[in-house]
């Protein structure tokens, strides 16, 4: 089988200034995947040129065999990949159940659909509340998803991210600037979320890299300097010389 | 339910435009409801871009000036091959033709949004105006295009000569077009036009193309504003180049920020009142311009959410009686600010006077009503009295407006929960 997702000597420059330089990754399906490296690396470039929202200078990138280089995000996203942002980026006027009922509408078909009222589409609406259990924000249903508390933004970011039930998923540092108790909140909502499907993910916390990725790369300057499993990983001596060194996973 | 609040509020409406020419009777209050009518359409069209997708348009006259030239050139063949075509259907060429050309400058003007957008749809504006300047045979020049509601084919009975007949004729219209805009909201389309508006970024990634939801956005709206163009045209027998240029597509973004683009029912409020100031107030003054530059101004730094806005602040208020507290210091805030109002009035009267009309007219005026001399300094120093004293009088009442809000925030039971 084809894997979930291949890059083939992907490069970006800006300007002069080349941020991914030869960049090979396979991702396989149902893994979850970390990707760590450094500030600067350019783990947010390789994501935003994964999911579209960046056009690569050159090389291939495949989502399960099928070449999306060059594709616009929405064409992509149809395609069966959804991506989480660092930076909260929901629907800031929307209730926290309309981001979420947004976030169906497409996978369900209703595309572009002036004809009929969204209250009354039952798999999307019980889609939406079924995404808003999960993420455990029913209480806070009808709140105006700019007003919610950082976490609880967090949250709905994933949950905007997984709702349209695309297979393969990717959060950039879901769980940056959260604090201890949250972050395990935030572990075990993933762990839930990503269950059968392929997830990739940038993070800085090592102690979420470690328990959750069955696999891991590290990005150094713009190319993957290795990918293997968390304990091959740890005993890499590239890798510890170049990220881990100074930072040892507990 | 909700769906329930809707029906009854979708029942008062239609009740208040059968019975306001019972309660308004006078032929001017029917003609000033009937513009009403037109422009309450007109504006929530324009809503459906500002409020509802986030595009900031300045050339929407565009499409209602263009489907009401089309509508009084239909009306005219009709009228003159004798085409079985009764009025009321008139609209409907009207929604053809704003589609139509919705489709044409949608296509190229909601490739992008933001500035690009606002600048590509005056651009089209002033295109289109100064297109219209020079083809005589379909904007008739100077003169307009005119034609005569009464020559097509009665329908049932009714010619649509008087103007109640008119009234009834916009006021259905103006029915269905609110009930079809509002329905517009409730749907997959209305919603995304909404996250649109709030993060196009992010609509991109759950699998929808902003461009498209624009475009289809855009296209509806200028159908819409066909139906009010060609209404126009059966209102006023007239269609000429002042409803189709930047002038027009200004008064339609001042109804829908006045009123609020932030809430459906924004544009109707600002529609009606605005069209109500225009009648009266070009009676009362001739600067009833710069009236409504102040209070534009006014509203975008004072009340950036509009009438709706303002009251949709105070209506967990009023519903759990909290209102009563607000209304001492309103009350203590109202008479410096009437005193502002009042000097602000009289000084631009005054100088409106001086300026414009004394040299034929001789510096004798009245303000309300109130005779005075515009060459003596005293009529001067009363205005400007009242308005620094106005001014100075909002400045120390307004810490005790804020206060009172603060209060009444605070007390037990402002939830939504009625206590």
């Amino acid at each position: 089988m084809n894997p979930a997702i291949a890059l083939r000597d992907v490069r970006k420059s800006f300007g002069p200034t080349e941020i991914i330089r030869g960049l090979n990754l396979t991702v396989n399906r149902g893994e979850r995947h970390a990707v760590i490296g450094p500030n600067g690396a350019g783990k947010s470039t390789m994501f935003h040129l994964i999911s579209g929202r960046l056009q690569a200078s050159s090389g291939v990138i495949e989502l399960k065999g099928e070449d999306i280089t060059g594709l616009r995000p929405y064409e992509i996203n149809r395609r069966g990949l959804s991506r989480s942002f660092q930076i909260t980026n929901i629907f800031p006027k929307l209730s926290v159940y309309e981001n979420l009922r947004c976030a169906v509408l497409w996978s369900l078909g209703y595309r572009y659909a002036f004809w009929r009222f969204v209250d009354r589409l039952k798999d999307a609406n019980e889609r939406a509340e079924e995404v808003l259990e999960m993420i455990g924000l029913t209480a806070r249903r009808d709140t105006p998803a700019g007003v919610l508390a950082y976490a609880d933004q967090r949250a709905l970011e994933i949950g905007v991210t997984i709702a349209g039930g695309a297979d393969v998923i990717m959060l950039d540092e879901p769980t940056a600037g959260m604090s201890h108790a949250e972050t395990e909140q935030a572990v075990a909502l993933i762990r839930k979320v990503s269950e059968g499907r392929t997830l990739i993910m940038v993070e800085h916390d090592m102690g979420v890299v470690f328990g959750l990725a069955d696999r891991i790369s590290v990005l150094v300057y713009g190319q993957i300097i290795a990918s293997d499993t968390p304990q091959a990983i740890r005993a890499n001596p590239a890798v510890r010389e170049a990220y881990l060194g100074e930072e040892a996973p507990a | 339910m909700t769906g329930m609040r809707y029906l009854i509020c979708f029942a008062a409406v239609a009740v208040a435009l059968l019975i306001a020419p019972v309660v308004f009777p006078s032929s001017v209050a029917i003609t000033t409801m009937s513009l009403m009518g037109v422009m309450i359409i007109f504006a929530l069209s324009y809503n459906m871009l500002l409020g509802q997708t986030g595009l900031l348009s300045f050339g929407h006259a565009v499409y209602y000036g263009l489907a009401g030239f089309c509508a009084a050139h239909a009306m005219n063949i009709i009228a003159a091959g004798k085409l079985p075509v009764p009025l009321p259907v008139i609209p409907l060429v009207g929604a053809a033709a704003g589609l139509f050309f919705g489709v044409i400058f949608g296509a190229v003007s909601t490739r992008r949004a933001g500035t690009v957008f606002a600048m590509i749809s005056l651009g089209l504006g002033e295109l289109v105006a100064a297109f219209a300047l020079v083809l005589h045979t379909f904007f008739g020049g100077e003169d307009g295009i005119s034609t005569n509601r009464t020559k097509l084919l009665a329908f049932f009975g009714y010619k649509f000569g008087p103007q109640i007949q008119v009234y009834y004729l916009i006021a259905f219209w103006c029915f269905v077009c609110i009930v079809l805009m509002y329905a517009l909201t409730r749907t997959p389309f209305g919603r995304m036009c909404n996250a649109v508006r709030d993060n196009p970024e992010r609509v991109e990634f759950i699998g929808y193309s902003t461009q498209r939801v624009r475009f289809q956005a855009f296209v509806l709206s200028a159908m819409f504003a066909g139906v009010a163009g060609a209404l126009a045209a059966i209102n006023f027998e007239l269609m000429n180049l002042q409803s189709i240029g930047a002038a027009a597509s200004g008064q339609v973004l001042l109804m829908s920020f006045v009123g609020g683009a932030g809430h459906f029912a924004g544009p109707v409020i600002g529609a009606i009142f605005v069209t109500f100031l225009q009648v009266s107030l070009s009676d009362i003054t001739k600067a009833w311009m710069l009236y409504f530059g102040l209070m534009f101004i006014f509203i975008v730094m004072y009340a950036p959410g509009g009438m709706a806005g303002w009251l949709a602040l105070h209506w967990p208020l009023l519903r759990n009686g909290r209102i009563v507290r607000l209304l001492p210091a309103y009350a203590l805030a109202a008479i410096p600010m009437l005193g502002l109002a009042l000097g602000g009035v009289m000084l631009i009267e005054l100088a409106h006077h001086m300026l414009v009309q004394a040299a034929s007219d001789g510096p004798q005026l009245s303000i309300f009503r109130i005779p005075m001399n515009g060459a003596s300094p005293w009529p001067w120093l009363a205005a400007l009295v009242l308005f620094a004293g106005g001014a100075f009088g909002v400045r120390a009442a307004w810490p005790r407006v804020a206060d009172a809000w603060g209060r009444a925030l605070a007390a037990p039971g402002t939830t939504k929960v009625n206590s």
